[in-house]
């Protein structure tokens, strides 16, 4: 699973580290970010959610191939 | 018998405190968007539908500037001070991402959790100084609202000592009897707020105001008057709204014996009774824009202009996405509600707001076995729809 955080649009709500906090955080600034080690997600089933969670659709999630 | 021609009149009183308005009953499960007329005779749209909700929240050709020629007053005082500068919930990209950043950091997940233990103190030093007075009590005046002013007191650097003021202010800027009263208070308070801000040039503390007065003020990166307004809207936001959803939540809970039940056996069910009753009770009801494009949607064409209103509490009980949404159910997921809004606006406060309601409900329902309603229910009086829900006064014993 690949996971992109577009930092330009994230407002910082929190709804992604609220959602899915093993996949993710807020940064210093308030903005979203991957925990390390869990840049793909870790086969969470919230991550989706996470992004639907997401008041500005900063999040996107898609399959990787391969 | 309901006459669809004729529109609804926005915003209306509710009839019980945690249901949305028996008025608004021939706009739910019909279109997602309707027409409605406001108190000045002016036609608005309605926004109903949760799916178009989520989607026009998100839309850049919706603004929130309300002097914008069109922009949807629902009072006489909210167009009072129209002209007065409201940051954040006021401003549009790219200036509202810029005011959003300066205290973002502030009001993260985190920084919530790291405020808990505090949290906690004043919730218990509250509570104990109520039990030891009563019962019975006046729960607004003695822990609802005492406690989110405390929280954000401490979180701005704003003196406690001051709350009878701004509280006061406050309630006058959203519920005074007269335009002129509201438009008096917002002034009282921006000369409140100048005073302190400039104090704070001079003797630093280690709130939120005082890092913005010496990071930014004395960059010159924003001007006193933005401070000012930014001041005024974090700490009004920061205690009306937490209060009023602790005085209507305690209220809720007491009017659904078996879900307070269930929730003293299992306080693991808490994180979840605070969203859903976030979702049931959508205390701000009636977000507020207007359109700066023609936008097209299912059929109908929001013009340029036209102003377009969200009823929360209609769109949070969508039947399509919420079963049996009239019903209390902590087990339901109730997530992606829009109690907090949706879109660059949506609460800056709200990580916030989940602590200090869980907290002081655990609270309140771990230390007083017996909470009751001390007079009959349809005997406590609540707010009128025009402003942010709630009990206006909540007499309980114990």
């Amino acid at each position: 699973m690949r996971i992109d955080i577009d930092k330009d649009v994230c407002i910082g709500a929190g709804q992604c580290a609220l959602t899915a906090p093993d996949v993710f955080t807020q940064d210093d600034e308030g903005y979203s970010t991957l925990l390390p080690g869990r840049e793909d997600g870790g086969d969470s089933p919230l991550v989706r959610e996470a992004a639907r969670a997401c008041p500005v659709a900063a999040i996107t999630v898609s399959e990787t191939v391969g | 018998m309901t006459d669809l021609t004729e529109p609804v009149v926005f915003p209306q009183d509710r009839t019980c405190p945690y249901h949305p308005p028996t008025a608004y009953d021939p706009l739910r499960g019909t279109r997602p968007l309707t027409e409605i007329t406001l108190f000045d005779g002016r036609r608005a749209w309605l926004v109903t539908g949760h799916a178009l909700a989520r989607q026009l929240l998100a839309d850049p050709r919706l603004s929130s500037n309300r002097n914008r020629p069109g922009f949807p007053m629902t009072t006489p005082r909210f167009a009072q001070v129209r002209d007065r500068r409201l940051a954040l919930l006021g401003v549009d990209d790219p200036e509202h991402r810029v005011q959003r950043r300066m205290v973002l950091p502030e009001f993260t997940l985190k920084r919530a959790d790291a405020l808990r233990p505090r949290i906690e103190e004043i919730v218990d030093e509250r509570l104990e100084a109520m039990i030891a007075q009563g019962p019975p009590a006046d729960l607004v005046a003695a822990f609802a609202l005492p406690v989110p002013s405390m929280v954000i007191c401490a979180l701005l650097g704003v003196p406690y000592a001051d709350h009878d003021f701004f509280e006061e202010q406050s309630r006058r800027l959203l519920r005074g009897p007269t335009a002129a009263d509201a438009e008096a208070a917002r002034t009282r308070l921006e000369v409140y707020l100048g005073e302190l801000i400039d104090r704070k040039r001079k003797d630093p503390g280690d709130g939120l105001l005082d890092d913005l007065v010496h990071q930014q003020l004395r960059d010159g990166v924003i001007d006193r008057e933005l401070l000012i307004a930014m001041a005024i809207i974090l700490l009004v936001a920061g205690h009306e709204t937490t209060a009023n959803m602790i005085s209507l939540g305690t209220y809720t809970l007491l009017q659904h014996p078996e879900r307070l039940a269930e929730l003293r056996a299992d306080p693991a069910l808490l994180p979840g009774a605070v969203e859903e009753l976030m979702r049931m009770l959508s205390i701000a009801d009636g977000l507020l824009r207007v359109a700066t494009e023609d936008i097209e949607t299912g059929g109908t064409t929001i013009r340029a202009g036209d102003g377009v209103v969200f009823a929360t509490s209609v769109i949070n009980r969508d039947e399509s996405v919420y079963a049996d949404p009239d019903t209390l159910d902590f087990h339901r997921p109730a997530r992606h509600h829009v109690a907090f809004g949706f879109g660059i606006h949506q609460c800056l406060g709200q990580n916030l707001a989940r602590a200090e309601l869980e907290i002081a409900l655990r609270a309140l329902l771990g230390r007083l076995p017996g909470l009751r309603l001390a007079v009959p229910a349809e005997e406590i009086p609540f707010k009128p729809g025009d402003t942010i829900q709630g009990m206006l006064e909540l007499p309980v014993a114990w």
